[in-house]
Formats: structure tokens, C-alpha cells, sequence
């Protein structure tokens, strides 16, 4: 019968150490979020109230609350959106369903992950030289979506692809075989299918549209507009921006408003990702193959 | 015209649309490029000294004589980004393999999420953290009068580059066929002897594009390194020291510049050399990872 060695023995020891350690350095990385999110929700909590969230800044951002910052966050985010997801879902499409392997593709997919590599402030410069300035849209909702969306447009690549691969072979095939045209096949098998993964990478790319804040520091978002965005072509306060500006640029303000900011901020941020883990987890369970 | 037709026809337009779409990534890296140089070029080909540029560390595009010696930004933004990965590159690295291959069911989807959730915090949040939370608590731990610098920063910095590196690394980890698992444990090794001798070695490539992405990502940071660092002037000798990094620079700067002059060209010329290096960053990342597929 097996009976242990002192080989066996030590490598069960190293075995045991070798997951405690991946453990303990597991739990140093998240404990973070749970503090950090502790902190935030003590130290902001007692600023949150309707008036905070439905008033605007009063005495100089030293008081009132963030209405004008969530409306045009919530207007960034719609734009940037209706830019990007089109075109994200299209490269996808053509880089999943059409690409060959060669140069071209090979290209393509360096320049979206250079595109995710490249510093959020470069892109701010890209849409302050793009589209502030040559295309001549001015400081502005437009521009400064614009340029979130080139930022954010590998999230939805990314996501998209993964989706659109994770259908099987088989399915396009039985679609070929019955006539049906590439995209006939994209349109009544590929998309329905995959579908639902597209949608959590889009509420993954809010999440990261909401918060991000040097792209549209020089594009477009304003420290303090009296009144709500009209058009696009409006400049706005944002609440990513705004919590940089109160927090280093305006004094007097008292503690609880940018901890109250970055509470409202850090909620729509992990409310939106806890929809598209929800969302994620829903649709494996409905997974049929 | 018959249905086949008009079938083929839409075929060809949809197929024509998302080529377009296909490209668009290639479209806007090159815009970035063509559009970043343009506003810098004139500083580029006129005022810009490179001698001064690369070995100075007089930053002065305000004084009455402006210099712009870009190497204290230079060394602010690779001692924030060393710091970082000293100790997020192991820890986000051990994650990988616990969340890979440790952990099963609930405590595994947990680790999971909150790794997303550490993604998920805007870089706006993280510097007010670096303002507000860690700054007094650097202050009072280590009894140093400012508590917004390189250790600060490169913290805050490492927590944010660690969901990246180690989301890639447990792809990478995902990637290795189960099989090669199997064998080994047939074989009678514990898992941890499959990790070490089998998976790692098979997934190195995955791990180190995890890295480099990581890296990258510390590098290119701004509001985050803005916030935390203090934003001096500065070549630091301990990690105490206020530092400031490229992209900080330019995000602090770039509202108070008067379009065309010279110091909104030298921003924009620290934007160039920030395009420049992510992008050898990322091809290199890209040619050692397949040339180490290949073999």
C-alpha cells in the first residue's frame, strides 16, 4: 500500500507553503479596495443628501452639492459611447469574423493595444490638437468625448472580440451551410450570441468613461458652469474633474465634500462594474454549450 | 433583382463598413502621433535644445529664461514606476497563481471581483486617496513632515497597475492546456510541483506581456502620480522625497499655457516622447512575446 516518504511529505510542505504565501499576497491587493472603500464611505457618507446630489456648488465650492458634475458626466458618457461602440464593435467584428492572418491584422492588433498603452494625458493632447483645434470644435461635451472614446474604444474591442470568439465554429458553419451570406451569419447567429458580452464590455467601458479625468481636463470639461449642458458643444463640469479640482485646486473647501465626491464617483464606478459582473455570471448560467 | 442578390449586396457593404471599423484602431494611433507632433513640432525644430532636454533638470518654462530640462521629470516618473513594481510585480504575479490556481469556486469568483473592483477605481479617486488617506498616515508612520512622494505615489501607483498584471498573467496561466497539468500530476507531482516545473514555464511569455502592460501602465499614469507625488521638482534620494512625473507635468501645466508659445510646445513635446516610448514599450512587448512563441 502507498505509504508517505519524506519526499512526498516535503513536497506536500512546500505545497502548503507555496498557497499560503499566494494567499497572503492575494489578500495584500484586495484588502486595499475594501479600505479604501471603508474610508470613503465614513469620511464621505455624512456629505451625501439629496440637496448634495440634486444642488449645485455654492460659495465658491465650499458648499452646495454636485448636480451639475453627475448631469454632465452622465452627457460625456452618452457621447462617448455613441462614438465608440459602433466603430469598437465593427473592429471586432472585422478582426474576429473577416481578418485574415497577415500584416494588416497583425497591425491592427498592435495599434489597439498601443492604443490602450498610451498615457490617458497623450490622448488629452490628441483630442486638445484633433479635436479642439483642427477639427475646431472647441472645448466642448463633443470634443471631449471624442476623445474618450478613441481611449476607451479597446475596451470595447477587446470584450467584443472575446465574445464574438467564444461562439462556436460550428455554429457559422451550419449558418454557411444553408446559403446564408458572412454577414447573414454575423447578423442572425454571431451577434445574437454573443450579444450579451458585448453589453457587459460596454458597462465596463462607462465605468472606466466616467471616472477617467486627463483627457477631459483640456477637451471640454469647465471647474464651474452655472448652468446645465444644452448641445454637445457646450463645456461642462464633470465629477471626475470636479473632485481633482476641489481637491487641490480650491481652498476652504471643507473635508466632507471631496470625500462626498469621490464616494458618489467611486458608487456609479462600481455599481456600473457589479451590473456587468452581474450581468456576466447571469449569462454563464444560461450558457447552452 | 432577386433576394440573392440584394443578400450580396449587403454582404459587401457590411463587410466594406467593418473594415473601416477594423482599421480605425490603425487611423487613430497615427492620428495621435500626427496630431501630437503637429502642435509640438514648431518647439520641436526651434526652441527645443536636446542637450538640455535630456540631461538638464532645470524645468523653468515660466522664468523670465525659460529652460526646459525634462530629466528630473524623467527620473520622477521611473522612480514612481520602479517603486510600483518592486512590490506590485511579485504580489500581482503570487494573485495570478492563487486566483489560477488554488482557489476554487466562491473564494476564487470573490478574489475575482474584488481584483475587477481594485481595476475598476478611477485614477482621480486613488490620487484623492494618495491626498487624503495616505499622505497623514505616511506622515504620522514615518515621521517625515510631507507624506506626498515617491512611496506615496508608487503605492498608490502599484495598487493600480496590480489588476492588469494580474488579470493577463491568470490568462496567460488560463492559456496553458490542461493536459500538460494532467500529465504531470499522473506523474505524481503535487500541484504546486506542476505550477513550478510545468505552468509557469509554459505560460512565461503571458507573464511577461503582463509585466511590460503593467509597466506601461505605471509609466503613462497622471492623475493619480499628479495627486500623490507632491509634483517638486526633484531627483530623489529616498522615498520620502517629492517627485514629479512627465505626464503630471504636462496635465498641471498645459491649462495655463498660451496656445502656440513655447512652453505649450515643450508640453506637447513631453507628449511625443510619452507616445514614443509606450509605443516601444508595447512593440517590444509584442516581438519578445512572439519571438519567445515562436520558439
Amino acid at each position: 500500500m502507498f505509504t508517505a516518504t519524506t519526499l512526498n511529505r516535503r513536497s506536500q510542505r512546500a505545497q502548503g507553503v507555496a498557497r499560503a504565501v499566494f494567499f497572503l499576497m492575494t489578500v495584500t491587493l484586495v484588502i486595499p479596495v475594501l479600505i479604501i472603500a471603508g474610508t470613503l464611505v465614513v469620511k464621505g457618507g455624512p456629505a451625501i443628501s439629496w440637496e448634495f446630489l440634486f444642488s449645485a456648488p455654492r460659495d465658491g465650492m465650499t458648499a452646495g452639492g454636485i448636480f451639475p458634475a453627475l448631469v454632465g458626466t452622465v452627457w460625456l458618457v452618452a457621447v462617448a459611447l455613441l462614438a465608440s461602440v459602433p466603430v469598437g464593435v465593427a473592429a471586432a467584428l472585422y478582426l474576429s469574423e473577416y481578418a485574415p492572418d497577415n500584416l494588416l491584422t497583425r497591425t491592427i492588433n498592435l495599434a489597439i493595444i498601443n492604443l490602450a498603452g498610451v498615457p490617458s494625458i497623450v490622448h488629452a493632447l490628441f483630442g486638445v490638437g484633433a479635436f479642439v483645434l483642427f477639427f475646431n470644435i472647441g472645448a466642448s461635451i463633443l470634443a471631449a468625448s471624442l476623445t474618450l472614446a478613441v481611449m476607451t474604444l479597446p475596451v470595447v474591442i477587446v470584450a467584443t472580440r472575446e465574445s464574438l470568439q467564444a461562439v462556436p465554429q460550428a455554429f457559422r458553419e451550419a449558418c454557411w451551410n444553408m446559403g446564408a451570406t458572412r454577414w447573414q451569419t454575423i447578423r442572425k447567429v454571431v451577434l445574437p450570441n454573443s450579444i450579451s458580452g458585448i453589453l457587459t464590455g460596454v458597462i465596463l467601458e462607462v465605468s472606466r468613461t466616467a471616472g477617467e479625468t486627463a483627457p477631459i481636463m483640456f477637451t471640454g470639461a469647465a471647474a464651474f458652469v452655472a448652468f446645465l449642458p444644452n448641445s454637445v458643444l457646450d463645456q461642462t463640469m464633470a465629477m471626475s474633474y470636479h473632485l481633482y479640482y476641489i481637491a487641490t485646486q480650491q481652498t476652504g473647501v471643507p473635508e466632507e465634500i471631496p470625500f462626498g465626491v469621490a464616494l458618489v464617483l467611486i458608487s456609479i464606478v462600481l455599481l456600473m462594474n457589479a451590473i456587468s459582473i452581474g450581468f456576466r455570471v447571469y449569462l454563464r448560467g444560461l450558457k447552452k454549450w | 433583382m432577386d433576394r440573392r442578390d440584394l443578400a450580396w449586396y449587403v454582404d459587401r457593404v457590411a463587410q466594406a463598413l467593418v473594415f473601416v471599423g477594423g482599421i480605425s484602431a490603425i487611423i487613430f494611433i497615427l492620428g495621435i502621433f500626427v496630431f501630437v507632433t503637429k502642435e509640438g513640432l514648431d518647439f520641436v525644430l526651434g526652441a527645443l535644445d536636446p542637450g538640455e532636454f535630456f540631461t538638464s533638470i532645470a524645468w523653468r518654462p515660466t522664468s523670465n529664461n525659460p529652460t526646459y530640462g525634462a530629466l528630473a521629470l524623467m527620473v520622477g516618473t521611473a522612480s514612481v514606476t520602479g517603486f510600483a513594481m518592486l512590490f506590485s510585480v511579485p504580489l500581482s504575479l503570487g494573485a495570478a497563481l492563487y486566483i489560477g490556481e488554488f482557489a476554487t469556486g466562491k473564494t476564487r469568483e470573490a478574489l475575482k471581483i474584488l481584483v475587477e473592483m481594485l481595476a475598476a477605481i478611477p485614477s482621480v479617486v486613488w490620487g484623492f486617496v494618495g491626498m487624503s488617506i495616505m499622505n497623514p498616515l505616511i506622515i504620522e508612520t514615518f515621521d517625515v513632515p510631507v507624506g506626498l512622494g515617491v512611496l506615496n505615489a508608487g503605492l498608490i501607483l502599484g495598487l493600480m497597475a496590480a489588476p492588469i498584471m494580474t488579470t493577463i498573467a491568470e490568462d496567460a496561466l488560463k492559456a496553458v492546456p490542461d493536459t500538460y497539468r494532467e500529465a504531470a500530476e499522473a506523474l505524481g507531482a503535487t500541484r504546486w510541483e506542476v505550477i513550478r516545473r510545468v505552468v509557469i514555464p509554459a505560460s512565461k511569455n503571458g507573464l511577461l506581456a503582463a509585466v511590460l502592460l503593467g509597466v506601461g501602465r505605471g509609466f503613462g499614469e497622471t492623475m493619480a502620480v499628479l495627486m500623490a507625488s507632491g509634483h517638486a521638482i526633484n531627483l530623489p534620494t529616498s522615498p520620502f522625497d517629492s517627485v514629479r512625473a512627465l505626464t503630471a507635468t504636462i496635465a498641471a501645466e498645459l491649462g495655463d499655457t498660451v496656445y502656440g508659445s513655447n512652453h505649450y510646445g515643450a508640453l506637447f513635446t513631453l507628449g511625443i516622447f510619452l507616445f514614443l516610448v509606450t509605443f516601444i514599450i508595447n512593440l517590444t512587448a509584442d516581438v519578445v512575446v512572439r519571438g519567445i512563441r515562436k520558439k
